[in-house]
């Protein structure tokens, strides 16, 4: 039944002998031992598992491992650039786009691929952009100014300030 | 504005500095309980009852012990040879880990399989053959005490019907009298839904057992780490787990909001299995298992107020029927089964009160734990906030109006409320002043009358509340016998760098950060030169954990005690340094220097060294303290929120339009902090009010147990908040601060519902239970038999 596959994540190749059922995210996490993607249903609905395959976002849950062979699969160990962060790293961090943590690897690599799409996106196309990911700690506020901190960044644009705003 | 008395380097209180937490969380290096990985770990899967109320004739093992890579099937029955198939739930009640012959709700454990790997463990759970003999269940509380309803908990000694217990407080003689010579009573019949915490990462455990050694290391989702060892000891005990030998370890918890507070059988299970076995077990809890094995609330509340024609009110009286599901597993301090329900006299001020509450045992899942909330605050809240509109609707009178005229003032404080609490402080004028101002309050009421003369149907709904949290003073609180102080040690290193450790246990709320703020803020060491440690029993201080906004105001205050025990000694050691006595010293933060004589001072971080290098004789060498914090007093956060909502003439869409949330949470020790707690305390306050709620039919079956149908609020739903804050300093607290993490959930739902009842007034509508949908608004007004009527005034 096991058979030996080989997947290409964040550059490096793993081989593993895994059921034919095996679960992309459990050959990411379980396998390869990369456990910055993360586990929330079983029903494909909260995004915690979400990675690039070839550059594109994709539920880790919803695909076999099988499937991914020959593919470039990316996940959060994978998005920091060579001299730092990745803008979403820093915009999350420097905007409190996250709590707990446990949505946030999931949340910043569907924004990798909103980001691409759209450079320059407005609050509601944010908000729709990751109404496939759920977080229960933050509310979303800080999420969509972290988001829209790194497509400044990576436009080049003047950065929007970090701080809080109250109403006064 | 707040102010910070240290520079942006030390990174005091006031500051929003940037979280120390979150670079491993951004690079995937958190490490949370699904991550351990431990040698020669098995993997634990739970076989589920998929009935509410049945016999079990017959557990089947054999189809699940022949799969390859299964180890062992654990029954009720094999616990039982150990007594340990039954366990005391924090509210002495009694729970089974497993059943030996009667399952209690849809979701019980059964059974248990451990396999040498996930897929294994799933595969025999399916194998497992369970023969049951099903029985007519107990779904609907007010039915439980009927005289043909069965006895549910014939375990219980003395037991003859479905009540698991009758509380009540404050005067009931004279509430009545109120009542009878009142010349305005209202009155509604609420129900506050059962829901779940569904924090994205569910429940989980590595139990490590080591035989040669008799010592487990339990890694745990878990809020209350200590506690929760000493619930194992007095469980496990018998067996030889004494305390002693046994370390919790609560790693990175992705979202904890009172879900893992209790202990749930699959620890105890995996526990077991481990200690029978000898190897590291591993259980991590599905989704769906999560969500219908524990709740939140499920309150079915009789509130009534009386008042006089022109809006002052006189008083209120409220009856609670609780269904706890088959027993009481809810986490409240010992003598306050319904938690701090009694705070639901709310922000005004009157002399009389009455509560009561009957708890029942129904064929449900056990829990009554948190949602984010301070133990039952969010069904006072919503009680006293809802009637509080009804009465303001009766009468004819604004809301906002009514509730200025009724608010306890400034000066009133400490404040005795009628059901006996002493409210520290407030200042609750001024946050709805702040509130109505930012949105314009009169302009919106003139906005929403030209728009029913349109048809349209536009809300305004308010929300004036006080919190109750920081449990809690040691005459009154504890859990299970051990009262509830928390604390704090510091150690400062000779270089001048610390660490600190806490018995509380932070779920995202950045105690990383806020702590070593409070201790910068104290000592003048800067905060970023501060480790946070939290979670490892072996190493932490003893405290209760975090849950019910208690971490401020008790290990936070800790956290300032044991850094004031250390400036007392650096002003011993600054003294013996510069030669000078202590009287002719004074402190600048960060350093000592003699009064006059500013150039002649000494750092803190000289100081500390020469505490490991040049101390006085006949002073105890280092520079540690620690510090068990008891409060005096519970602290009193409150807010006041406007909510503004749209809703379809035609098919009832709601729409929030915009929610200012104005929060008075007293001294904030990090702005950026505290406002991230009131976003994410706002989305879930805006989960139950208008989407999440666990269904139930008749034969007991959830209808929706996964994150498919149980509705959790998306970026699309949840509305940009708007926040701000008046700073109303708690007079008891060591930094005047008061808890923020749950104002937003407990001060949101009545907001959001007072708002979309306040929409529907052209139709006459006085209240709607949340959450409130479309559907249920065309299903109202259906009932009502106005679904056509004209809606413009």
């Amino acid at each position: 039944m096991k058979r030996e596959i080989t997947l290409k994540i964040n550059g490096e190749e793993y081989t593993s002998t895994v059921e034919p059922r095996t679960l992309l995210v459990h050959f990411i996490r379980e396998h390869a031992m990369l456990t910055g993607t993360h586990i929330g249903c079983d029903t494909s609905s909260c995004g915690a598992c979400t990675i690039l395959i070839d550059g594109k976002s994709a539920k880790s849950c919803t695909i076999l491992a099988i499937q991914a062979v020959g593919k470039e699969i990316t996940t959060v160990e994978g998005l920091a650039l060579a001299d730092g962060p990745h803008p979403l790293q820093e915009g999350f961090k420097e905007n409190h786009g996250l709590h707990c943590g446990f949505c946030t690897p999931g949340m910043m690599m569907r924004a990798v691929e909103l980001l691409e799409k759209n450079p320059n996106p407005t609050e509601e196309d944010i908000r729709w952009g990751i109404s496939g990911n759920l977080c229960r700690c933050t509310g979303y506020n800080n999420i969509v100014k972290a988001i829209k901190y790194a497509g400044a960044k990576m436009r080049g644009d003047e950065l929007p300030s970090t701080e809080p705003e109250f109403v006064e | 504005m707040i102010q910070c008395k240290t520079s942006k380097e030390i990174g005091g209180m006031g500051h929003s500095v940037k979280r120390k937490e979150d670079d491993r969380f951004v690079h995937g290096t958190g490490k949370y309980i699904d991550d351990f990985t431990l040698p020669g770990m098995l993997f634990m899967d739970i076989i589920r009852s998929p009935y509410a109320y049945a016999k079990i004739t017959n557990i089947d093992k054999e189809a699940a012990m022949a799969i390859d890579g299964v180890v062992a099937v654990i029954t009720g029955k094999d616990l039982e040879q150990y007594n340990l198939h039954w366990m005391p739930t924090l509210m002495s009640d009694m729970q089974m880990v497993l059943p030996t012959d009667t399952v209690m709700h849809q979701g019980q454990e059964v059974a248990a399989v451990i396999a040498k790997s996930r897929e294994a463990a799933r595969d025999a759970r399916e194998a497992i053959m369970v023969e049951y003999e099903t029985m007519k269940p107990v779904i609907d509380p007010f039915k439980a005490l009927d005289d043909d309803a069965p006895l549910l908990r014939p375990d219980k000694e003395g037991q003859k019907n479905n009540q698991a217990w009758h509380w009540e407080v404050g005067d009931k003689e004279a509430t009545e009298k109120v009542f009878n010579e009142a010349e305005v009573v209202v009155k509604e019949q609420m129900h506050i839904p059962r829901i779940h915490v569904a924090s994205i990462e569910t429940c989980g455990c590595v139990a490590n057992y080591n035989k040669i050694d008799n010592h487990l290391t339990m890694y745990m989702t878990t809020q209350a780490p200590h506690a929760i060892r000493t619930v194992f000891a007095l469980v496990a005990g018998h067996v030889g787990l004494t305390e002693e030998k046994i370390r919790v370890i609560s790693p990175d918890i992705g979202g904890g909001f009172g879900g893992k507070v209790p202990v749930f059988p699959g620890y105890v299970i995996a526990i077991a299995a481990s200690f029978l076995i000898g190897k590291p077990v591993k259980w991590i809890e599905d989704r769906s298992d999560n969500l219908t094995n524990s709740f939140a609330r499920d309150y079915h509340i009789t509130a009534e107020m009386a008042g006089t024609k022109d809006g002052k009110i006189l008083a209120t009286r409220m009856k609670v029927l609780a269904d706890h599901g088959y027993t009481d597993a809810a986490a409240n301090p010992s003598k306050f089964p319904t938690g701090m329900f009694s705070i639901g006299t709310g922000s005004y001020d009157y002399p009389t009160a009455f509560m009561e509450a009957d708890a029942i045992y129904t064929n449900k899942p056990p829990g009554g734990v948190a949602y984010r909330c301070s133990f039952r605050v969010t069904e006072a809240v919503h009680a006293i906030e809802r009637i509080t509109d009804r009465y303001a609707l009766e009468i004819g009178k604004d809301p906002a109006e009514l509730r200025m005229q009724n608010f306890i003032k400034k000066e009133q404080f400490p404040y005795k409320s009628p059901t006996g609490w002493e409210y520290d402080s407030g200042d609750y004028h001024a946050g709805l002043e702040l509130a109505m101002k930012t949105v314009d309050y009169q302009k919106l009421r003139e906005e929403q009358k030209e728009l029913r003369k349109q048809g349209k149907l536009m809300g305004i709904g308010l929300s004036t509340f006080t919190e109750i949290v920081g449990a809690g003073p040691s005459k009154d609180f504890d859990i299970l016998g051990i009262k509830m102080f928390d604390s704090a040690e510091i150690r400062v290193h000779p270089t001048g760098k610390a660490i600190a450790r806490f018995g509380t246990k932070s779920q995202g709320q950045g105690h990383e950060t806020t702590y070593g703020q409070i201790i910068a803020e104290e000592l003048g060491i800067p905060s970023k030169d501060i480790i946070v440690e939290e979670g490892d029993t072996d190493t932490a201080p003893y405290g209760l954990g975090t849950y019910a906004s208690r971490s401020t105001p008790t290990a936070g205050a800790a956290a300032a005690i044991a850094a004031r025990k250390l400036r007392d000694k650096a002003k011993k050691i600054a003294a013996y340094l510069l030669e000078v006595s202590e009287d002719d010293l004074e402190w600048e933060t960060g350093k000592f220097f003699v009064k006059g004589a500013p150039e002649k001072s000494k750092t803190i971080q000289e100081i500390v060294f020469a505490s490991y290098t040049n101390h006085p004789q006949g002073m105890e060498a280092g520079f540690e303290a620690t510090h068990y914090y008891d409060p005096p007093n519970l602290t009193f956060p409150s807010g006041a929120y406007i909510c503004v909502v749209d809703i379809d003439p035609e098919t009832f869409d709601i729409k929030v339009r915009r929610f200012v949330a104005i929060d008075d949470a007293g001294n904030i020790i990090n702005p950026m902090v505290a406002q991230g707690q009131v976003h994410g305390g706002l989305t879930q306050g805006l989960a139950p009010a208008m989407y999440e709620e666990i269904i139930y039919d008749e034969e007991g079956n959830a209808i929706n147990g996964t994150l498919m149908d149980y509705l959790v609020p998306t970026a699309v739903e949840s509305p940009n908040w708007e926040t701000g804050h008046t700073v109303t300093p708690s007079p008891h607290h060591p930094i005047g601060a008061k808890g923020i993490g749950e104002s937003p959930t407990v001060g949101a739902p009545p907001a959001i519902a007072n708002a979309i009842v306040d929409a529907l007034k052209p139709y006459g509508v006085t209240h709607m239970d949340i959450p409130i949908t479309p559907y249920k608004i065309f299903k109202k007004l259906k009932d009502m038999g106005v679904l056509d009527k004209p809606i413009t005034e």
